[in-house]
Parts: structure tokens; sequence; C-alpha cells
């Protein structure tokens, strides 16, 4: 392992031992992930086992029932908006952009928590206003340009196409200036080639030193994307690893797509067999 | 002509007052969708505490100088109005915040009417209608054939000036652009680091601000106030946000001016004289509400996923 690898261990986020109980449904039973700094995290499992619930546990949009989630090291504030401002910023399986907002308003609610203004002189303008309102704009367009969406920042959001609404909801995440990204589905409904856009972005984004959850139907994204994957099923974590062992695990391909054909024909030839020597 | 033209200026001074008033109803309900029905009092209790500043803060030494008392009594009346519409929203509809919309409605009037009669009760002899000072320059400013006395040419400008700043501070400015976040989709912009309460109480402060600054001017234009002028011109400033659209800035003046200049006209041309200026407003209310549900300038239907 080299040095860089050895730094990159420090874990940034954890959760432990998470349950989440809504009256009498368990939604989540003691799970538990963990995030090292630098790294790309896949959360992958069938509808309703609990995925985006977990995303609403680490953005204190839900407060576990049990267990704690902890953000280096200190507990998760229960404010969704002090969760932001710790470092954690999320984008949506459905897309909730600010409808009639522009894409650059977008991205600058994104700045809200890192700037300042006073409330005098956001209503005159002064100088210190400007400076700050112009190094928010820049910062903004920065991150437009980095998500690959340019010449549309006028335009009002809900009119862009699908694919670049998933992108700007994560340049409004990332203006948030956060430790750690969860992305809910990014590629949701794209094609083949936005895909491979989307991974190459969450790579880049990894690169900047923002560590990364990702939620995701797709395995083949995930574990082509992912350094471990955990597969949620049911509200509990059923297995987790490298890409390799998860995909490799019986348990996650008959959780996933049933038992393998192969599998089951085995299954029958052995129960066969068997019939057989209890017949003989 | 002249008369057409003194109706309009006439029209336009009501605009401009009721254009401040429903520019708090207008963004109370953008952000948390409450009619407030109370917003009208906040008008009411600013008038009252300028009133209340001349009376009891200036020395009479200073009193005619409208350049000290006026200034003076739109602090009052501005500080008056803000800490009663924070109260009021920190006590009446915050407990209300996730209630059936139907329940802050029924609050707002309790506090209208609990606000007009607190005025009644403990504000000295105001069971009867008050003499208002005419702080501001006792004279008629006369445009051609036209005369407007200059407290209601005053009330134009200062309520063109505000609606302006408003709207450059909703439009540019980092608690506005949280403001429109928050009336767009209240829980993403939790998710994005803006704190709802905040951004609702600043709404409130803009509002009463608007309505204190009003109240003081309306005062010194028509020189006697009691507690129900609140109740009156409120219902206009509603009907006008509603006009105009609810939940839009722009709509909101625009509303307001057309309502003025309907009271103003209807109650000149119109059969049956001021006695039924008031048909007038409703009529076209209604009219604009058949064919226009969402109002002159409202979004229609808002679409949420």
């Amino acid at each position: 392992m080299s040095a860089a690898q050895h730094r990159a261990a420090d874990t940034v986020l954890e959760a432990s031992g998470v349950t989440m109980i809504f009256g009498g449904l368990t939604a989540l039973n003691d799970v538990s992930i963990r995030l090292e700094e630098g790294r790309i995290v896949g959360l992958i499992g069938p509808n309703g086992a609990g995925k985006t619930t977990l995303f609403n546990c680490l953005t204190g949009l839900y407060t576990p029932t049990r267990g704690s989630v902890r953000l280096r090291g200190k507990s998760l504030p229960s404010d969704p908006a002090k969760v932001t401002s710790a470092g954690i910023a999320r984008t949506f399986q459905n897309i909730r952009l600010f409808p009639n907002m522009t894409v650059l308003e977008n991205v600058l609610v994104g700045r809200h928590i890192r700037m300042k203004q006073g409330p005098i002189a956001s209503v005159f303008h002064g100088p210190v206003f400007r400076k700050g309102e112009a190094a928010a704009r820049a910062k903004s367009r920065e991150l437009l340009e980095f998500v690959g969406l340019r010449g549309v920042e006028t335009e009002v959001a809900r009119n862009l196409p699908y694919g670049d609404q998933r992108r700007l909801e994560i340049a409004r995440a990332l203006a948030t200036e956060p430790e750690v990204l969860l992305l809910d589905e990014p590629t949701a409904g794209m094609n083949p080639q936005e895909t491979e856009a989307a991974r190459q972005l969450i790579f880049r984004i990894r690169d900047t030193g923002v560590s990364v959850v990702v939620i995701e139907h797709d395995t083949k994204f995930i574990f082509s994307l992912c350094d471990t994957v955990s597969v949620l099923v049911q509200g509990e974590v059923l297995v987790e690893g490298s890409p390799e062992t998860v995909r490799d695990d019986p348990r996650v391909i008959e959780a996933y797509l049933g038992k393998p054909r192969e599998e089951v024909e085995a299954d029958v030839a052995e129960a066969a067999a068997q019939q057989q020597r209890e017949d003989s | 002509m002249t008369t057409l033209l003194q109706q309009i200026a006439n029209g336009l001074v009501l605009g401009a007052t009721i254009g401040l008033i429903a520019l708090g109803y207008t963004m109370v309900y953008g952000i948390i969708q409450l009619i407030n029905f109370a917003h009208g009092e906040v008008f009411m209790v600013g008038a009252f505490g300028g009133l209340a500043v001349y009376r009891w803060v200036l020395p009479e030494s200073v009193r005619g100088d409208w350049y000290i008392s006026l200034p003076a009594m739109l602090v009052g009346g501005v500080v008056v109005a803000v800490v009663i519409a924070v109260l009021m929203e920190r006590f009446a509809y915050r407990p209300l915040r996730n209630a059936p919309r139907l329940a802050p409605l029924i609050t707002a009037l309790g506090v209208s009417v609990a606000l007009q009669e607190a005025i009644r009760l403990w504000f000295p002899n105001a069971d009867a209608a008050q003499p208002f000072p005419r702080v501001f320059i006792d004279a008629q400013v006369r445009l051609g054939d036209v005369s407007i006395p200059a407290s209601g040419l005053l009330l134009i400008v200062v309520s063109v000036i505000l609606a302006v700043l408003l709207q450059t501070y909703i439009s540019r400015s980092r608690m506005g652009r949280a403001m429109r976040a928050t009336s767009q989709d209240r829980d993403t912009a939790r998710l994005m680091g803006v704190n709802p309460d905040r951004v609702i109480v600043l709404t409130f402060v803009l509002g009463a601000t608007l309505a204190g600054i009003a109240g003081v001017l309306y005062g010194s234009f028509i020189t006697n106030v009691d507690n129900s002028i609140g109740f009156q011109n409120g219902i206009f400033a509603f009907t006008a946000a509603v006009l105009g659209g609810i939940g839009s800035l722009r709509g909101a003046v625009i509303g307001a001016f057309i309502i003025g200049l309907i009271k103003s006209l209807g109650g000149q041309y119109m059969p049956g004289g001021t006695q039924y200026d008031y048909v007038w407003i409703f009529v076209v209310l209604i009219l604009v509400l058949v064919f226009r549900p969402q109002g002159l300038f409202g979004e229609a239907e808002r679409v949420r996923a």
C-alpha cells in the first residue's frame, strides 16, 4: 500500500448501528457504513431496501431511532442546515432544483452558508457587498464549468434537459464546499454516454478531495466506480467489501437477480442426484 | 379633465399606501402560503407607533421640523410594527407551521381582532379617531391643474423607491435568494444550509417595515387615525395582492395602483358615487379571478415534484 493510500485511510463519515423505525416499519436495521477520505462508496440494493432512508439519516433530515452518525468523529447536528455547514451535501433521486430560479442562482443558493452579507449592504449594494457577490458568482460559474454546464447560467432550471438538471444538482451541492457528497441515483434515466460522463465527473470530484457515497441501481456503473460497495437488503447490510467481493458473492446475486441460472440448474441436478441416491 | 387628473392623483396616493401593505401580504404568502389577515393591523400599529413618538418622545421644540420629527416617527412606527410582527410569527404562527392550513388562517383573524382591540383599550383615547399630525411639509404641490398634498406625493415616491429596493434585495442578495429558494422548496433549501426559521422571520420583518412606514406616512396624509384603518386598507391590500397574483411582488404593487385608481375613479364616475366604490373594486377582482385565477402576474399552478 502506498503512502498516499495510508493517508487516505482517515474515516470521514461513519454510521454505526443506525436503526430507523417508522411506526411499525423498520426501514433500517443496525446499519453501519464507513467512508474513508478520498474514497467512493457505493450503496446498492433492491427498491425499498432503505438506501434513501439512510441518506436522509446521513443529512439530518431524519434522526435515527437508534445508532449514531459521526462526521470526523463528531455527532451529526439534528438540523439539516447545520449538517450542510458541517460538510455534507447531497443530490436527490427525484431531482429537486429550485425550478423557477436560474441555473446560476441555484448554485448561488448552495453558496449561502459560505457567504457573508450584512442586511444594510444587501439593500444598498456597497463595495464590500459587490465584491462578495462577485466572488460567489465567479465560484459558482467555476463549478458549472466543472460539471460541464456551459452557456446556460441564465436559463431557468426547470427548462434544462434532464441530464443537465442532474449535473446542476451536483454543482449546487459542491457549492456548499462539502467534505462528503451523497449522490442519490446520479445516472437514473441517463443514456450510456451520459452515464460515462457522470462516472468521469465523480472521479474528478473525488480527485478534488471530496469523499463520495453513491446510490445506484446500475451495478455495472457502481462496480466500475467505487472503492467499496455495501449491499442493502430489507434495511440491513447484506454484504460489504470491494466491488469484486460483492460482485461474486452468491447472496448478492440472489438478492439482486434471484439465483443465476447455472446455479439453479446445479441445484436441480444436485437435488435429482440426492433423490437418486435415496431411491437406490 | 382636471377632475379626471385629480382623481388619478388621488388614486395613486391610495395605491401607494395599499401597495406597501400588499407587499407584506404577498411575501408572507410566498414563503409560508399563509394569508396573514393580521398584516393590515401591523400597518395600523405602525401608524400608532409613529403617533406615540410624536406625542411622548419628541420635545415640542422639534415637532415642527419635519426633517427631525418625520424620521423619528418613521423609526418609531417601524420598530413597533416589526416587534408586533415578529411576536405574531413566533407565538401565533410558528407553533402552527405544520398544522392544516385553516388553523393559521383562523389564528390570523384572531390576531387581527386582538390587535385592534389592544389599541382601542390601551392607546390613550383610541376608542375614537385620533388626530395625526401633518408632519411633512403642509403644502399642496401643483402639477398643472392638479394639486396633491406634499404628504401624498411623498407616499407615492417612498412607495416606489421601497418597492424597487425590495425587488433588488430579493433578486440579488444572499438572503433574498434564500427566501426564493425557501418559497420554492423549503426542505431542499434547508439541505443547502438555509435556515427556514430565519428566512420566515426576515419575511415578516420586511413586510412589517414597509407596513410601518406606510402607517406613519398614511397617518400624516389623512391626518386622523383610528384602530380600524388596518382593516380597511388591509382588505384593499389583500385584494391587490390577489389581483396581481399572490406571491408576486410586481403583481402586488401594480394590483395596488389598479385598486387605488378603481376606487377613486369609480367613486367619481360610476353610478352611486363614493358609496359604491368598494363594489367596483370587488367586481374587478371577481372578473380577474374568473378569467385569470392566478392573478395578473401569478404563476399558473405551481408544479412540484
